[in-house]
């Protein structure tokens, strides 16, 4: 092969090597790049405040979605609530969700262990899942994969998603929470109900992923258990 | 495809897209204003961002080198496409391979850029778009106008006369009593695709960033048709500019505080989702389920952008994170519109990234450095703080440079005259009087524009220029003495 990556036999077989070969003579050896500044606003250290929680509220409101204070004895209540309101009957619950977030009553409770198929989860009207963190000041909340949010395909093919958040879960922006998000995990980063400005660049909520988005906020819980596999 | 000159003439002609594409700019421009008006310390994400990506570039082999190590490790397979061809090539393989004969894709410049969905069909395989707007433009048999919102001049009526039209020989047609409301059209949207994405086995997407440092992409969207596409296919095919490295999973900090703000006037978009490799989920009996593709595949595609790495001078628009904040501000593509540009990359970016991209070869080419009224406003919007004006300039040379010496073009005759008038005050003087002469032979009304001059037809072709006024402005000044002595003999 030649410095261009061209096999002897004529034919380009080795692109890697073609790549870098044009790399390589585009740059030189001479490779200045200053260094890269980082004075813009630090991550804030702020976690689970009331202040957070009442911007996180506003930030997510203002992005369509509802979203729910309660003591951590409540959730059942308050997700019973939602599921009333939005006439939601079938809930998917993701393994290692936790149990006392579900009400007894009410709905039908389909949990992904073992896996569902994707047909169950299409049929399905909703699911219930925790998240990793949430940033405040952009009204963002992060899932995982990690316990009590499972695969990715139960936060997508139902029409409603209910999430469950931990005060402690609440970090002061977007910065703090990307020190907190693992990118070894499949992270799906939500700040709103799916959404379109394809069309006259006027916002419609609910194209493909989950046309309603109900956040229940744990207030009293801002000790949260340690995040699996994160890097905290 | 004409050269923008003529396209662009043939554009400002319709009425309707012109109004189309004035109502959805000034929306966004509004939306984006206030929200960067809302961050302190904007100046200082640019800064950041701009430097972030001179030094991926710098080091460029080093980084795609790491990105490599890091998605193999983590279960992708990394394919490296010199040219679309290569490209194109790669992807439809990996397609038949999954014994798949239509693919679903997310929205993504880079395999428009390549045109891969026309290599697909030569292979077999039907390419279906899922983003609204993507489809929007497959279904009109059209092309994007525009990086962020490709169907941003059609307005509702027109987008529900195209679903009406043509869904049904696509998949599954509109509804009936689907009417021109966004929200109508979108449902009308999601029904349609839902079934193709339960029962596609192959994903085509891009990437808005690859992460050197773990070897991961993110795909920036709003509608969830991306999620759809990293989590339902058996098989995900990412292919991916060289220029989508960013170094260090800290940097999409900086990144995504930037790109909705900049891209659609939101503080952050809907959904971004990130995968590094194949990923498994944990079930709660302990045995562990793939979570999302099987199987993943990521084509680093280089397609000229070395080019454009080689010369120092141009290569700070390889910087560019596809938000379209400069198509937005631009006075001269919010009136012509993406079309005219005769690229998938339009406006001011296209302007000096398509030139560089292919080469300063064809008379298309050519003309787009041109393209500008060199404002200033799409450096001041551009998150990257690519100089697009100073490119711009730097390309009009190259163009110029390459041009023979003799016969003299038209602009370097013009451009001689102008530099040595503007050198010297009488000459200026005497050039401003020809000029009132000028206005005596050309005549034509208060609004007329010249129509052509002898030996400069080149530039008046191009430029819609006003007819000289009767009398210059220093003339005019002596002779009232700075407006104070209006006299009434106005000739
Ligand atoms: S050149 Fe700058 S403003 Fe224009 S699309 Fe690229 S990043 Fe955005």
């Amino acid at each position: 092969m030649n410095a261009d990556g061209q096999a002897l036999d004529g034919r380009a077989l080795d692109g890697r090597a073609v790549i870098l070969g044009r790399i390589r003579r585009a740059l030189g050896p001479d490779r200045d790049a200053p260094p890269v500044p980082r004075d813009y606003a630090p991550a804030s250290l702020e976690v689970g405040t009331p202040e957070l929680i009442a911007l996180f509220a506003e930030r997510m409101e203002g992005a369509h979605a509802t979203v729910r204070r309660v003591h951590d004895a409540e959730v059942a209540a308050a997700v019973a609530d939602i599921a009333g309101r939005r006439g939601l009957r079938r809930i998917i619950t993701p393994p290692g969700l936790d149990r006392r977030w579900r009400p007894e009553a009410g709905a039908e409770w389909l949990a992904d262990d073992p896996p569902l198929t994707t047909g169950q989860v299409e049929g399905a009207d909703a699911v219930l899942t925790a998240a990793t963190v949430a940033a405040a000041d952009s009204g963002t909340l992060v899932l995982d994969g990690g316990p009590g949010q499972g695969r990715r395909v139960l936060s997508l093919l139902p029409d409603a998603m209910i999430v469950v958040l931990r005060a402690g879960q609440v970090v002061a922006d977007f910065p703090a929470a990307v020190a907190r998000m693992d990118p070894a995990r499949p992270l799906t980063v939500v700040s709103g109900p799916s959404a379109t400005v394809d069309i006259e660049l006027s916002r419609v909520d609910g194209v493909h992923g989950p046309r309603e988005l109900d956040v229940v906020i744990i207030e009293d819980a801002a000790a949260e258990p340690p995040l699996a596999g994160g890097r905290g | 495809m004409p050269p923008f000159p003529e396209a662009a003439a043939h554009a400002l002609r319709d009425s309707q897209q012109r109004h189309n594409l004035h109502k959805a700019t000034r929306t966004i421009r509004a939306k984006r204003d206030a929200l960067v008006a809302e961050r302190d310390d904007w100046e200082q994400l640019r800064l950041s961002a701009e430097a972030i990506k001179n030094r991926t570039l710098a080091h460029l082999d080093e980084y795609l080198l790491q990105f490599e190590e890091a998605a193999t490790a983590a279960g992708a397979t990394v394919h490296w496409a010199p040219e679309a061809e290569s490209a194109n090539r790669i992807v439809a393989g990996l397609a038949i391979d999954a014994g798949a004969d239509e693919v679903v894709k997310a929205k993504s410049m880079t395999t428009e850029e390549i045109g891969l969905d026309r290599a697909l069909a030569a292979a077999g395989v039907d390419a279906f778009e899922t983003d609204l707007a993507a489809l929007i433009v497959q279904l009109a048999g059209d092309v994007p106008s525009h990086i962020v919102v490709p169907a941003i001049h059609r307005n509702r009526a027109e987008i529900r006369q195209i679903f009406e039209q043509n869904m049904g020989a696509f998949g599954r047609p509109a509804p009936d009593g689907m009417t021109d409301d966004p929200a109508s059209l979108a449902a009308a949207a999601r029904a349609h695709l839902r079934e193709k994405f339960l029962r596609s086995d192959v994903a085509v997407t891009g990437a808005n960033f690859a992460v050197a440092e773990t070897g991961t992409l993110m795909l920036v969207e709003s509608e969830g048709n991306g999620r759809m596409c990293v989590t339902m296919p058996k098989t995900l095919i990412s292919v991916v500019g060289i220029e989508k490295i960013i170094p260090t999973w800290r940097d999409t900090e900086v990144f995504l505080q930037l790109l909705a703000r900049s891209a659609t006037g939101e503080r952050m978009n809907p959904y971004t989702s990130t995968w590094t490799g194949v990923h498994r989920a944990g079930s709660g009996s302990g045995a562990s389920v793939i979570d999302g593709p099987e199987q993943v595949h990521i084509v680093l595609l280089d397609e000229g952008r070395t080019d454009v790495l080689a010369d120092p001078a141009g290569r700070s628009a390889l910087r560019c994170i596809r938000c379209a904040a400069c198509l937005n501000v631009c006075p001269v593509y919010s009136r012509t519109g993406g079309h005219a540009y005769g690229s998938v990359y339009p406006g001011p970016i296209g302007a000096v990234l398509t030139p560089q991209l292919r080469g300063l070869r064809s008379e298309q080419d050519r003309n787009l450095p041109y393209a500008s009224s060199l404002c200033g406003a799409c450096f001041d919007a551009c998150p990257v703080r690519i100089p697009i004006p100073h490119l711009l300039t730097h390309l009009r040379a190259e163009v110029v440079d390459d041009e023979p010496a003799f016969p003299p073009s038209p602009e370097r005759v013009a451009m001689k005259a102008a530099s040595a008038m503007f050198g010297r005050p009488a000459a200026m003087g005497l050039g401003e009087r020809l000029a009132g002469l000028a206005h005596k032979v050309i005549r034509g009304g208060p609004d007329a524009t010249v129509p052509s001059v002898p030996g400069l037809a080149g530039w008046f072709g191009s430029r819609d220029v006003a007819v000289p006024p009767a009398e210059s402005f220093s003339n005019w000044w002596s002779r009232t003495d700075g407006g104070t002595r209006e006299s009434g003999d106005g000739r």
